[in-house]
């Protein structure tokens, strides 16, 4: 008989450190849908929200604290009054933004990097957020001509795990080339931010004034850049497959629309959660911050698995 | 010494100790540092654009008469049917002649100077054919932009038979001022009724061209009352022009000139609007889709909104977990 519980505690025993063995191994790693390094598509997709209902609550919350987005933010004098603009509108969505000017200018403070050359400038700026990242693992780069939701933006890389190359935005072909455009802004995961600034030293692969026969414009230098490391150009879009990173304003997509959907003007535009639109003028973005952050119709609950706080000191949302 | 026997108990107690621990990690959720989720039950009805369910009255019935004529039809009122004219309960196409959009026809010619006429034509097809079926009645422009469901929350603390006047409160002219007419303005059937016994004792006439003015003018003659449509913060809901005249950062200034009517003081800057906006005024067809694409579609995802009046009353559904920072 005590043979027989010994060998059942044996056994229990086993089992009990097989099971902590497992769950250890579990949590090195994250659930994401893909396994580490397998990323040949070419668009990245939000979560559905069966997708979300379906991880635990406790996954739910890692995710809430892992998506914080440092956003860089490129200006110049000439274009004063957007740089005022994105100070004032959605910039203040960010975790933490920077803004990285060519030259410095007496009404606002920016990092000065001194430098003309666009793509020169651009190396120096993510140089630079990377030095500074802190524990931020997400990167959103963009003009201050570009008008961005960073809700939208932290809902789509929301299960994304930044330890892996995530190169994301609009995506298009130039040639053989995938890039992603920079008028509706770039994203970069923490691994390929770290990755670019890697290759960033090697002259070869990555030239700091470009390749000398032609200039290519730095959205495709970029990709060109991050290529060599391995990371590729994807599409960000919503769970039914609709681009979020928008070249166009709303009102020029829906203008679009109005001729290419006549029956379903609404419907056949833009995702609901998108993550930026392009050629948009500062007052207009004042009025999709309203549009955004306050217009709404009294009653609807949009259930939404997550939370995020409105930002502190602001009274435009 | 192992026989079958041993190893049988040996296997049972390996799967007891691995479920047993398995259960004990799993009912430990991780403490995170920040942010916070909601932990709801499994009704979760996904939004979508179908008639809203009335939450507190259930049954206020709004009919929406626009005023528009045919040369309009094709190139306005058109996208006023497919985007906001469909929350309606009950909408009408004001004409001078019937047609097939459907449009009723008033038997009044177009023109701005006939604007009154056809109002009042309006009202009187009103009372005879809907007093029964619907309880407020907006009046809109083809180029006005509304959010039902704000009109309907606004409308939920006013008793319809009561004589109530809604609107956009402009102060000339008119002692106790009248409701713009580009913005939209709301009667009751009480304020109905008393428009048309106005008009049947001869106390209210059509002595001016001047559509929004001479109907403020009839509802004071027969003592309908004005009502304050702004919101608890004091913030506007109809707007006679659209959204970027009001909302966009000023310097204090006097007010510029198409504030200079307004009742209220009007502020500027993101503080003008309310966040249930009813109305915007002058409003072209690619605004009226783009208004709709901001009011019904686009969204921050998870945005906790600042403004939201009746906290207490939503906490039946979700229950809300805040995790404390442990830093």
């Amino acid at each position: 008989m005590l043979s027989e519980g010994g060998s059942f505690m044996k056994g229990m025993a086993m089992g009990g450190i097989f099971c902590l063995g497992l769950s250890l191994f579990g949590s090195f790693s994250p659930a994401t849908e893909h396994g580490p390094g397998e990323h040949h598509h070419h668009h990245v997709k939000a979560p559905s929200k069966d997708e979300l209902t379906r991880l635990s609550d406790g996954h739910v919350l890692e995710l809430v604290n892992q998506v914080r987005v440092s956003c860089i933010i490129m200006v110049q004098p000439k274009i004063l009054v957007y740089w005022a603009t994105a100070l004032d509108t959605w910039s203040k969505h960010c975790d933490k933004a920077v803004f990285y000017t060519s030259e410095s200018s007496k009404a606002l403070e920016a990092v000065d990097l001194n430098e003309k050359d666009d793509w020169a400038r651009l190396r120096k700026a993510l140089k630079h957020a990377y030095e500074n990242a802190g524990d931020l693992r997400w990167f959103f780069v963009a003009k201050a001509t570009t008008f961005a939701i960073i809700e939208n933006l932290k809902h789509l890389v929301l299960t994304k795990d930044p330890e892996e190359p995530f190169y994301l935005g609009n995506a298009m072909k130039s040639g053989e080339l995938e890039y992603v455009a920079y008028e509706s802004g770039i994203v970069l995961s923490y691994e390929a931010l770290k990755r670019l600034v890697n290759v960033l030293e090697d002259e070869g692969k990555c030239p700091e004034r470009g390749h000398a026969l032609w200039t290519m414009s730095e959205d495709k230098q970029l990709a060109v850049c991050l290529k060599y490391t391995g990371v590729f150009a994807e599409n960000g879009e919503d769970s039914h497959g609709k681009g979020l990173f928008n070249s166009k304003s709303v009102d020029s997509l829906i203008t679009d629309s109005m001729r290419d959907n006549p029956t379903n003007v609404v419907e056949g535009c833009c995702s609901d959660l998108a993550v930026t639109f392009n050629e948009m003028s500062p007052n207009q973005m004042q009025v999709m911050m309203f549009g955004v952050y306050r217009l709404r119709p009294y009653g609807h609950d949009f259930h939404d698995l997550l939370v995020f706080e409105p930002p502190e000191g602001s009274d435009n949302d | 010494m192992r026989n079958p026997t041993s190893n049988f108990i040996f296997i049972t107690g390996l799967l007891t100790g691995f479920f047993c621990l398995h259960f004990l990690l799993d009912s430990n959720s991780i403490k995170g540092k920040r942010g916070h989720f909601i932990k709801h039950d499994h009704h979760q009805a996904e939004v979508t654009n179908q008639t809203p369910a009335d939450k507190s009255n259930g049954t206020i019935r709004i009919l929406c008469w626009i005023m528009t004529m045919p040369k309009y039809l094709e190139t306005r009122t058109q996208h006023v049917r497919a985007t906001w004219a469909k929350h309606c309960d009950r909408v009408l196409y004001m004409s001078s002649t019937s047609t097939d959009f459907p449009t009723v026809g008033l038997n009044v010619s177009e023109g701005r100077e006939n604007l009154y006429w056809k109002t009042i034509r309006a009202f009187q097809f009103l009372h005879q054919h809907h007093m029964h079926d619907m309880d407020w009645f907006m009046k809109a422009d083809d180029d006005t932009f509304v959010v039902m469901e704000n009109l309907r929350h606004t409308l939920s603390r006013f008793d319809t038979e009561k004589p109530w006047y809604l609107g956009r409160r402009f102060t000339p002219f008119i002692k106790k001022g009248y409701m713009s007419g580009g913005a939209g303005y709301v009667l009751s059937k009480e304020a109905v009724r008393r428009f048309i016994t106005g008009f049947q004792t001869g106390k209210c006439t059509h002595f001016s061209d001047i559509e929004d003015m001479a109907l403020g003018k009839c509802m004071e003659t027969m003592e309908v009352e004005l009502g304050d449509t702004r919101d608890e913060k004091g913030r506007q809901t109809f707007h006679p022009f659209p959204l970027d005249h009001y909302v966009l950062r000023t310097p204090p200034r006097r007010r510029p000139w198409y504030m200079i009517y307004d009742f209220y003081t009007p502020i500027e800057g993101p503080g003008c609007c309310s966040d249930f906006a009813i109305s915007f005024h002058y409003i072209h067809p690619p605004q009226m889709y783009v208004l709709e694409y901001l009011t019904h579609h686009l969204r921050a995802y998870g945005y906790r909104y600042r403004y939201h009046p009746d906290d207490k009353t939503k906490s039946n559904t979700t229950e809300h977990v805040e995790v404390q920072s442990s830093t």
